[in-house]
């Protein structure tokens, strides 16, 4: 029997296992694997040499790891991976702001397992390293004319790392000119990491609110905010809304007219890659994500790369090593004078790099382009089903194109029925679909959900994902207790304190939990 | 191979990319021109020319052997022999491990709760489990970016813990770790910022001068660092003693240590380590130009220092249905997420994967794996230290016990390394770091790792070479 065509529903059930914890599987004196021995001629060798650890740094107690088979091990953690919806599985079109696009297996085969990647060292010498090196110079050349910047490094592991760098790199440029700026300005919507990292970086943080119909701060509130002491902006855009701001050269402007740098967190980018970009918008600083835009695997958050674009005029702040062609060969240049330094150690995840590298050469200009529109064109035929569904509203912007994403709101579901986004997103699974992303905190839009139909997937995947929500708002209408206890067909059922707070409840590892069982 | 531009392409990663559906959705969402979707984006920032991107491949063949002509020209760490570490030693891989963290379900997984991703939270707690055996500790977060991550937050943590604002850190420490802390606890407001404070190492054995420690050390310091084992290789002999005088003046003891030398090397926390940072590279992951790094760091469960974490932390929650394991997301409260710019520094996708490489490594290591690989990679660095020592002109820097990585001088063959390393290249070894510009006092030296890979085979080969190279001066 397969997925009814009527309904679009299925009838599914995701493996269960039971599987116990890796402890409770050791069979002492089971071997998983045997690690090459020391042969008895260099023991024999090294007997008298003075250099044995000195019994004191020795380890006593050995450390209480289980002992399990190799077959156990493998099943064990096949079984575990089964109890897992990715995006190879599940249509995850419900991870909206995390881009979820397929990441395609021959990029996957060549970055897991290609020799010529996986057993390369980075310290080589830089003659033995021509062929990745050429990539990073190749990715970088397609990502400064998809940006408009004129420089790219791909030291940073992930977005928000690329978001730190730049805070980094926009507090070394005004020490640099003897400046005394200490205020950083964002949006609401635009993501936590432009809040919290250049707070990391020690910034006073000014999160701008947004105005009741455009869903984002109006200049007029954007310049009031804006003083000498701003030292840059941090603006996401499209936000995480999906809004476009149409006006955002002036925000960048207004900005530059203070002295204050101007800082694009183009996590967003997916919808608008050769359709807008950064340089034309005036900005100074962006990143990508190229772990959801350019196509790499989250692997269950990282490892990622958080490409970083500047302009000329801060080339000289961004990390080493950077990548460097004198026209015969590649090379890594450690020096930097007013460099900030080290992000990453060696020159980041490459593996990434490789991935982005194979996706836009997969699909050339037109085929990046192509992505941009489909992704977008995905969104507003989404939207158009979505908006229809009895419980859902949406915010801001009315009438108004959204880019790649939306933000959805269930508050007239709760309001009918008691039941909001929790227990929708709970009951989700029992219908194979992995989840949906309500919003980042602070939730302004109430009972949020943010879904993003990338490219990747086709109109029958989203008429399937819009079939679920429409159902399970039907039950919440009809049939309110079954969604109130699910999931039910789930590997596991209900977390009582799923976001536990109390660090004295805290139980992150094996003994931990051991150790209160026989307290209790 | 090139596009075709007589008929619309259809990408086979992009499915609506087809004409008849294309147009199907076009209609539906009221355009005539995909332009049109961007109605909300100004003309003048419109973008309409050719990307400067090369003609698109379309068949995966053609991509195929494009992809493996370029990667060609890398050379590789079997296609010659390595003896650079650094923070990233040639370990070897069990299959196992890349049978699992190569699945499907874990690659492309991101965020979800652990209803639909049930298996990802208990691997990932299962990594916890036993990373906290090797360290012999209670709790975690999941990984930083790397090493130098960890220990930059590490000091952070202990920042806020006692509000101090000043860091001994080893002089000898891994110079990329230290580029990333500087940046990393710097600030711009001048009363946040955190100031490293160096300790030498003794000359001639490579461990910390003590006394210079003691000089240096008062109640404005906030933490001491120790690596153990030591970026230069060395094992610290005075760790113990270092964890109580850092105790004396209230500073926390955080010690950066290599996890797959814990089967035979006392556990941190052992000798009085608070906080236990590192890079997880030993456990499983494959050099990969530097892509296998992740951070650890683990403490107690005391709140003080879990309060302090500044990435996700999963572990067991209570479960509805008496019996079943469920996991959750603990005191995200802390995080970026949760508070914007009030967070724990912030967090964002790190290297969650590696904590399933790491797992799945830990779980077919056992205790007895990893008090055998220990043996092996400190009787292979010794048996080459001898070896090395028959080289005319070559001698160790340090008369010390090391574990993986050890100093190598050159000094007295009147050749630098820069010119060893291009003989040994051109005899296919990849001789070790040269340290000479990074620590001009060593004079020619430079770092040689040896693991469980790099034997007795390797290791002759590299003194026939160098005898060889010294031969013709």
């Amino acid at each position: 029997m397969g997925r009814d065509p009527n309904t679009l529903l299925r009838n599914f059930h995701q493996a269960r296992w039971d599987e116990p914890i890796i402890f409770e599987m050791s069979t002492p004196g089971e071997r998983g694997v045997i690690p090459p021995p020391l042969s008895k001629e260099i023991q024999k060798e090294i007997q008298d040499d003075g250099l044995d650890i000195p019994e004191s740094l020795k380890r006593k107690c050995p450390p209480n790891l289980p002992e399990v088979g190799q077959m156990r091990v493998n099943r064990h953690y096949m079984r575990l991976s089964q109890e897992v919806l990715g995006n190879d599985v599940s249509i995850d079109i419900g991870q909206g702001t995390c881009t979820m696009k397929y990441s395609p297996k021959i990029q996957e085969h060549t970055a897991n397992s290609h020799p010529k990647i996986v057993n390369v060292h980075p310290l080589q010498d830089v003659s033995t390293m021509q062929g990745i090196l050429f990539i990073y110079h190749e990715v970088e050349r397609y990502l400064k004319s998809i940006s408009g910047m004129d420089h790219f490094t791909f030291q940073p592991g992930g977005g928000a790392h690329a978001v730190y760098a730049n805070a980094s790199i926009v507090r070394q440029y005004f020490r640099d000119k003897g400046e005394d700026r200490d205020e950083i300005i964002t949006t609401i919507f635009s993501h936590p990491c432009d809040a919290g990292c250049p707070a990391t970086a020690g910034y006073k943080v000014i999160d701008l609110m947004q105005d009741p119909e455009l869903g984002y701060p109006t200049l007029e509130a954007f310049k009031a905010a804006l003083s000498p002491k701003t030292a840059a902006i941090f603006f996401t855009n499209p936000e995480d809304t999906g809004i476009f701001n149409p006006r955002i050269k002036e925000y960048v402007d207004a900005a530059h007219s203070v002295g204050a740098l101007a800082v694009y967190d183009q996590a967003n980018v997916n919808g608008i890659m050769g359709i807008t970009r950064a340089k034309e918008a005036g900005f100074d600083l962006i990143h990508y994500n190229l772990h959801k835009t350019f196509s790499s695997p989250h692997g269950g958050m990282g490892p990622g790369c958080g490409a970083l674009g500047a302009a000329d005029f801060l080339a000289d702040y961004l990390p080493v090593p950077r990548v460097v062609f004198d026209g015969t060969s590649y090379s890594l240049d450690w020096h930097g004078e007013k460099s900030i330094g080290q992000v990453r150690s060696f020159f980041g995840n490459a593996a990434v790099v490789l991935r982005a590298y194979m996706w836009i050469r997969a699909l050339g200009s037109d085929g990046i382009r192509e992505a941009a529109m489909c992704a977008v064109l995905n969104n507003q035929y989404m939207i158009k089903e979505v908006e229809k569904i009895p419980g859902v509203t949406m915010y801001y912007a009315k009438g108004k194109r959204r880019i790649e994403q939306c933000r959805y709101s269930w508050e007239k579901l709760k309001e009918d029925t008691g039941l909001g986004t929790d227990e929708v997103l709970r009951r989700m699974v029992d219908y194979s679909l992995e989840h949906y992303w309500q919003s980042h905190h602070p939730h302004i839009v109430p009972e949020p959900f943010t879904l993003e139909p990338t490219e990747s997937y086709s109109k029958e995947d989203i008429d399937e994902f819009v079939a679920v929500l429409r159902q399970i708002s039907k039950e919440c209408y009809e049939t309110p207790e079954i969604v109130r206890t699910a999931p039910h067909n789930a590997p596991c059922h209900g977390i009582k304190n799923y976001y536990e707070l109390d660090p004295e409840k805290v139980i992150c590892t094996w003994r931990q939990y051991i150790k209160r069982k026989e307290n209790k | 191979m090139s596009v075709d531009q007589t008929e619309k392409v259809v990408y086979p990663y992009i499915p609506n990319s087809a004409p008849k559906i294309q147009q199907e959705m076009m209609d539906a969402v009221g355009i005539t021109d995909l332009w049109e979707l961007y109605e909300e984006v100004p003309d003048e920032l419109k973008y309409k020319e050719d990307l400067d991107i090369p003609p698109a491949i379309l068949d995966e063949f053609s991509m195929k052997r494009h992809i493996e002509k370029i990667l060609a020209q890398n050379v590789t760490c079997t296609d010659y022999i390595n003896f650079l570490g650094a923070g990233c030693a040639n370990h070897y891989v069990p299959a196992v491990v890349d049978e699992i963290t190569t699945r499907g379900e874990f690659l492309t997984c991101y965020g979800a709760e652990s209803w639909a991703d049930h298996g990802k939270y208990q691997t990932f707690v299962e990594y916890n489990s036993m990373l906290a055996e090797l360290l012999n500790t209670d709790v975690m977060s999941v990984p930083q970016y790397d090493g130098g991550q960890a220990l930059a937050t590490a000091i952070c943590m202990a920042n806020r813990i006692n509000g101090k604002q000043r860091v001994l850190l080893p002089r000898s420490m891994n110079v990329q770790n230290k580029r990333i802390v500087e940046n990393y606890i710097d600030s711009v407001q001048a009363d946040l910022a955190i100031e490293p404070v160096y300790v030498n190492y003794l000359p001639d054995k490579g461990t910390l001068d003590l006394a210079d420690l003691k000089s240096k050390l008062d109640d404005s310091i906030s933490a001491v660092v120790v690596e153990s084992v030591s970026y230069l290789g060395t094992i610290e002999p005075s760790v113990k003693e270092i964890g109580e005088l850092a105790k004396s003046v209230g500073a926390e003891y955080i010690v950066y240590t290599d996890p797959i030398s814990l089967g035979i090397l006392e556990a941190p926390t052992n000798y009085g380590a608070t906080i236990v940072c590192g890079d997880l590279h030993s456990l499983g992951l494959h050099l990969s130009c530097g892509n296998g790094q992740a951070g650890f760091i683990s403490t107690s469960e005391d709140a003080k220092y879990l309060n302090e974490y500044k990435d996700f932390i999963y572990g067991f929650c209570e479960p509805e249905v008496p019996g079943e394991y469920v996991f959750g997301n603990l005191l995200i409260d802390r995080t970026h997420y949760s508070q914007r710019a009030k967070g724990k520094e912030y967090t964002g996708t790190g290297t969650n994967l590696w904590m399933i490489s790491a797992a799945v490594y830990m779980a077919l290591m056992g205790p007895k794996g990893f008090q055998e690989i220990g043996q092996t990679i400190l009787g292979h660095g010794r048996y080459a230290a001898k070896k090395l020592s028959t080289v005319p002109g070559v001698q160790l820097q340090f008369n010390t016990p090391f574990f993986k990585e050890v100093v190598i001088n050159f000094t007295d063959t009147n050749l630098t390394v820069e010119k060893i390393n291009e003989l040994l290249l051109a005899k296919g070894i990849f001789g070790g770091l040269d340290l000479s510009h990074d620590f001009p006092e060593l004079g020619q030296s430079a770092l040689y790792c040896f693991t469980e890979v790099t034997g007795k085979e390797e290791i002759d080969k590299l003194v026939v070479a160098l005898k060889d190279i010294m031969k013709r001066g």
